[in-house]
Order: structure tokens, then sequence, then C-alpha cells
């Protein structure tokens, strides 16, 4: 018995290795050189008391928030709906609102310019109606946009797992007791759907923080965290503060999921 | 609920405006690289000019990120298959942690994770110019989708009875592994091997930061295209991207849960 415990954890042991040196090690050198700098370990406050770094740090984070908000919403309505009514290409529309779910960033960045870019589609709908283009792709607008596009597919995806879970027997206890649709999915719907919510919106926003690919191809100027770390590593070439700051990032974005999935108080995987 | 009144038709309308907004433009990208001038409309015509543009300029891009996603599939499939056994049978807080350990590669930013092998691995010979420094990358990245994808089936079915059973008739760790293990998860395997495939062949973030000019991947060249070349031709090279990655992803949709898939995908 004892030997075949042995050789259970043998059988981890390439993964481990591999982990250990192009991770774990890793990450120790980012931490070390991060405060190797000439700031030395200040350099991890840098990120509240640069004042260039902070601005981006508040603008990365109202981002999020304001992308998470919009997802949940939209995400909300259309995978509550999509659960509760079949109907003909029922199965067809909820596969195409899933086909995104893994594009890379940078092909959400030319969807984004497919739609709100100079020869963009809602431009060319904008000049219709109102003779003006209107071209949003490339600031921060285009960034919202093209963050919601990437996070609509997985939360329609989670809200459906969890709004096939409810028991409709709820609501409709409630309805005969008098409550009105919007006090329904007040006090029925959107409680019984918080721990998919929680957790929905925690990877949601820690993806949004982290995200990189979108802002590099719709304007490497907009005014975001990853964005502005990238600008230091390659173009100050300030290494020690580029480390400190994506350290922080990561830690960042690895305790919001942490956290979320204690709210939500079940094993929900991470993703960022 | 089979009555259908205006609310119905109104979420119905609001369910078809989102699959519009992730759809149209997919459907833009594509028709703008086969036509001959996409500001002109396509009264202008249809042309395969930009995409054998395409693959006269980057097709070496299109055959690396193939060949890496093989690779880290590969990787994936001798250090995650196992690694997932061993998780998915001790189920153990020491487990868990390690299974929360591994997956840190995908809830920490790719910035953060190329920058820390940049550092650490800068100087290592030919180590930092070869395209194996991306293929860790992306090892890391996609790994806990396979471990994830394996564990999920373990702990569906009822492997210790299956194995002891197989024990009991006298059956070696190797053929209970490879003769009722791996059959008994296939369906793990390929979840996982769809997800890998697509998210290496996708992979932006980290590799952006570890290619060299002589390493250049296809999302890669994307970017590059998207940055300096006509629209129909990042239309184009678009395409040809679609057309690699849609089977993919409409197989994970066919053998994946998709319950388990929200909550595991890649980052933007």
């Amino acid at each position: 018995m004892a030997r075949r415990e042995r050789l259970l954890y043998l059988l981890m042991l390439p993964a481990g290795i591999v982990f250990a040196a192009f991770f774990l090690v890793p990450l120790g050198q980012l931490f070390l050189i991060g405060g190797g700098g000439k700031e030395g370990w200040a350099a991890y406050g840098a990120i509240v008391t640069n004042r260039n770094y902070f601005n981006s740090l508040v603008s990365t984070t109202l981002l999020s928030t304001g992308v998470t908000v919009a997802t949940l919403a939209i995400s909300g309505v259309s995978g509550v709906f999509l659960t509760r009514n079949r109907f003909r290409g029922h199965a067809a529309l909820v596969a195409m609102l899933t086909l995104p779910l893994a594009f890379p960033g940078v092909v959400i960045g030319f969807m984004v310019i497919m739609l709100g870019g100079r020869q963009g589609v809602i431009g060319d709908i904008a000049h219709w109606l109102t003779g003006e283009r209107l071209v949003f792709a490339y600031s921060m607008a285009g960034l919202f946009v093209g963050y919601i596009y990437f996070s609509i597919p997985r939360t329609i995806l989670t809200v459906m797992a969890a709004a096939e879970k409810l028991d409709p027997k709820v609501e409709e206890a409630a309805r005969s007791l008098g409550a009105g649709p919007l006090r329904v999915v007040k006090d029925v719907i959107v409680p019984g759907l918080k721990p998919a919510l929680l957790s929905a919106g925690a990877i949601c926003f820690a993806t949004s923080m982290g995200a990189f690919g979108t802002a590099f191809t719709l304007a490497t100027r907009i005014n975001v965290l990853p964005v502005t770390i990238y600008g230091v590593f390659t173009d100050q070439a300030n290494i020690a503060a580029a480390a400190a700051l994506s350290f922080v990032l990561g830690v960042l974005t690895w305790a919001v999921l942490a956290i979320a999935r204690t709210a939500a108080g079940s094993t929900v995987a991470a993703a960022g | 609920m089979t009555r259908r009144g205006p609310a119905f038709w109104c979420l119905l309308g609001f369910t078809l405006c989102v699959c519009a907004f992730l759809i149209v433009p997919v459907g833009m990208s594509m028709l703008a690289g086969v036509t001959v001038n996409y500001q002109a409309g396509i009264e202008s015509g249809f042309t395969l000019r930009w995409v054998g543009q395409v693959w006269d300029g980057y097709s070496d891009t299109i055959f690396r990120s193939i060949g890496i996603a093989l690779a880290c599939l590969a990787c994936t499939l001798v250090l995650g298959v196992p690694a997932a056994y061993v998780l998915a049978r001790k189920q153990s807080g020491l487990a868990r942690a390690i299974e929360e350990l591994l997956v840190m590669p995908v809830a920490i930013p790719g910035l953060a994770t190329a920058l820390a092998l940049i550092v650490t691995y800068n100087t290592l010979g030919n180590f930092r110019t070869s395209w194996t420094f991306i293929l860790v990358g992306h090892v890391l990245f996609t790994l806990p989708f396979m471990v994830r994808s394996v564990i999920a089936v373990m702990g569906a079915i009822d492997m210790k009875t299956l194995e002891e059973g197989a024990a009991s008739l006298g059956a070696g760790f190797a053929q209970r592994f490879f003769g009722v293990v791996l059959p008994n998860c296939r369906s793990g395997i390929l979840a996982g091997s769809l997800m890998v495939v697509t998210l290496s062949m996708g992979e932006f973030n980290m590799t952006w930061l570890l290619h060299t000019p002589l390493t250049k991947t296809l999302p890669v060249g994307l970017a590059d295209a998207y940055a300096s070349l006509r629209l129909e031709v990042g239309s184009a090279y678009t395409l040809v991207f679609f057309v690699m990655i849609v089977p993919l992803l409409i197989g994970i949709q066919v053998f994946a849960r998709p319950v388990e898939l929200g909550a595991r995908t890649a980052r933007p």
C-alpha cells in the first residue's frame, strides 16, 4: 500500500518539476528583481505613489468595474431567458452566443474595429441615421466594448448553468402571492443566481484588469495597467519597475478570484 | 411558460441583438478578407488576392503556431493526465492546494508570467530565441485546462472500484493505468485536448513578449498585420485564423460540457 502511495506521487513529479522550474522560480525571481531596482523595495509601492501608475490603476479598475456590471446585466438577462424558454433555433442561438469563447484578445480588438473603427458597421449605421460617423474603437470606449464582447460568452454559460438549477416553483409561489415581475427578479431570481454572478463577475473583473491583446490592437495609448507595464518594460527599459508592477497586478487579479471563490462558496475554476 | 407575451418577444429581441453584436463582426471580417475593396463594398467584387498575400507573408507563423500547439498538447498530455489522476485519487487538502497552484498561470496576467520567464531565462544559451521558449509559456497556461477536464471526468466515474476490479484480476499498475484509467477518461482528455490546442493557437498576451522576430506565431502576425497592413489583409489573415479555430471551438461545444467551460477559458 505504501509503495503504491509513493508511486502515485511519482506520477506528479514531471508536472511538478516543470511547474517549479518555469513558474515558481521565475515568479520568485520576478519578485526579487522588482525590489532590486534603483528605488529598491519602494518599487512595490509605486503603483500608489507614482502618479502615472496610480492613474493607470484607477482607470483600469473603473473600466473593469464597468465591464463587469454591464456583462452581468446583459448575460444575466439573456442567460435566464435562454434557460426558461425553448424555441426553434434555441440551440443554434446558444451556440452562436458562446462561439467567441476562446477568441484571443488581438482578434477581439479587430472585431471592435469592424464594429466601431473608421470603416466600422456601427459607424455606417450612425452615418445613415444622423449623417455623422461614429468612431469609438480606438479609445477607452472601444476597450469597454471589446471586454464585454470577450466576457459575454462565458458569463452566459455560467448564468445558464446556475439558472438551470433554480426551482421555478419558488417564482410561481412569489407570483401567486402577488409579486410583480420586477419583484420576482429582485427577490427570487437574483438571490438565487448570486453565487454564479459573483464568480462570473470576479472572472470578468480579473480578466479585464490583466488583458493586454485587445488594448494592444486598438491603440497602445490607452492608459490601462497592462499597457502601462508594457511601456515601462519596452520603452523605458525599466525592468525592475515593470517586474514590480506586474507582480502587484498578478497578486491583485489572483486575490480577486480567490476572494470571490470563497464568497461564492463553491469550487469555481479560476480564469484570468 | 408556453404563453408568449410581449415580455418573451422583448427578451428574444434583446438576446438576438447580443448575438448580432458577437457574430456580425465575425462575418464582416470574413467578408472583408475576400473583398477587393472593403470601403467600396462587395460590389467591388471578390478576390483571393489578400489571402494569397497573407500566405506569402505569414505562412511560417501559421505552421509555427500549429507546431507549437501540437507540442503543447503532447506536453500537457504527458504532464497533465498523470497529475490529474493523482489529484483526483487523493482529494486531500494538499491535492486541492496543488490544484490551486497549477491554476495560477491562468489567474495572473500573461504579461506577468512572460516577464517572469524573461528575467529568469534571458541569458540561458539559445533558449530565449528558440520556439521552445514560447512553448514553455503555453504549457503553463494550458496545463490547468487539461488537468481540470480530466479531474472532472474522473470525479464522475467510480475509478477506484474499476481499478480494484482490475487489480483483483491481476492487472499491474501500468496495465490498469493504460487499460482502465485512460480509456475511461477519454472524454475528459478529448475536451481538454481541444481546449489546449485552441488556447495555444490563440495565445497572445505571453507570446508577444516571449517571441523573437524569428519565432512569430499566428496571433503575433495578426497584431503585426492589424497595425501595419490594409484592413483587407488583416481581415484575410483573421479569416485564415477563423478557418483554423472555429472547427476547434465547435468541437469544444460538442465534446465538453458547456457548464464546465463557463468558468475556465482564456483571457483577451
